[in-house]
């Protein structure tokens, strides 16, 4: 793990530095703007989605759906990050308590 | 000189201020890196040396689902990439030079984008930017700290619903950036792309597959972006997107980053 997680750290410096580096034409087109913004989007929904319904390479539906839904709430109701954050905490560990896995 | 500089200038209000609300969840980060079974130090070294908020959560995220350490490095990479575009425009707005701009280059995130693009003076830029960039980095890592050592005490994270959190995490990283139509049927394309590819391939495999589908999508998307500015069509596609506008003082945005038209003779400007 060190090893990919030190990997990990260089490359987002190198990508940052880049940025500074090279000349803003060879990276300033529209496409590789929309890209970076279509795979952030892509991501960070892959990323929601797995962790709230994934266990290892099954799908299941447990505490950490009212999790999504409670964040989804928070989110809607504009509360700052680290609420919807406690929020989603809150609802997984309160359906736990009710006995939902 | 610094100091007095700093007290009266609005940028730096602005970037004291995201640096206090993005600092403080990093006890969130802390937190879910030891539950997803990262050690202290591990943790730590995501904070101090990757810096990237949704980089940082994205490798923590593949690594609780199962994955292995390679695609929490690839997911990490990927996500990391529009901080590329960001050095690339604040390189023009700010023209750090010798070490200046390998310190710019590490705390060029998000939040401290944001609040230099933000700004319309030259030398507020510069304050904004490096206000809220050191600041955040200074808190993030002391909160990451703070966040690591609480997860550790508490023992089961799922008792305390932890893995709840880094849903909530997710969901919270990507609001912002569903304004609009197109955003959003993105994001549900990549989850179900996510969703379908779960049974079939090795965890964390799934959230690279979503990169692919969502890289595809960015490639070929129909060319209706100016190309004087760069990703700047308002939809939330910009990689450049205030986050958490919400809990931050309403600032007006300009669409100069990356024009490079405001940067003549503030040379004698400096943070």
């Amino acid at each position: 793990m060190w090893f990919w997680l030190l990997v990990a750290a260089a490359l987002a410096y190198l990508t940052k530095l880049l940025g500074y580096l090279v000349p803003a034409k060879v990276l300033a087109n529209p496409r590789m703007s929309r890209v970076a913004g279509t795979l952030t989007i892509g991501l960070l929904a892959s990323l929601t989605v797995v962790n709230a319904a994934a266990s290892g390479a099954s799908l299941v539906l447990d505490a950490r759906i009212g999790a999504l839904v409670a964040a989804g709430i928070a989110l809607w109701l504009k509360a700052p990050f680290l609420v919807v954050v406690l929020a989603g905490a809150a609802a997984a560990a309160g359906l736990r308590l009710l006995g939902w896995p | 000189m610094v100091g007095m500089k700093l007290k009266d200038s609005p940028a730096a209000k602005i970037g004291a201020s995201i640096a206090v609300a993005t600092g403080l969840y990093g006890v969130s980060f802390g937190a879910l890196s030891v539950a997803s079974g990262l050690s202290f130090w591990q943790t730590m070294v995501l904070s101090l040396l990757l810096f990237s908020g949704g980089s940082q959560f994205a490798f923590i995220g593949v690594v609780a689902a199962g994955g292995t350490g390679v695609a929490a490095m690839s997911a990490s990479a990927l996500l990391g990439i529009r901080n590329g575009v960001y050095g690339m425009q604040l390189n023009a707005l700010l023209r750090p030079t010798g070490w200046r701009r390998f310190a710019a280059a590490h705390v060029t995130i998000d939040e401290s984008t944001a609040t230099a693009t933000g700004q319309s003076d030259p030398g507020e830029q510069k304050r904004g930017f490096w206000v809220a960039g050191l600041g955040i980095f200074v808190l993030w890592n002391v909160m990451t700290a703070a966040g690591a050592v609480l997860g550790d005490a508490l023992g089961d994270p799922k008792q305390w619903g932890l893995d709840g959190a880094a849903v909530a995490a997710f969901l919270g990283l990507l609001w912002p950036r569903i304004k609009a139509f197109q955003p959003a049927a993105i994001a549900v394309v990549c989850a179900v792309a996510t969703l379908l590819a779960v049974p079939w391939v090795p965890p964390g495999v799934p959230i690279l597959v979503a990169a692919v589908v969502a890289g595809l999508i960015g490639w070929f998307r129909s060319d209706r972006t100016p190309g004087h500015a760069p990703g700047h069509v308002g939809d939330g596609l910009e990689p450049d997107l205030e986050p958490y506008k919400h809990d931050v003082v309403a600032r007006p945005r300009h669409a100069a980053a990356g024009t490079g038209h405001l940067v003549a003779g503030n040379e004698g400007e400096q943070p």
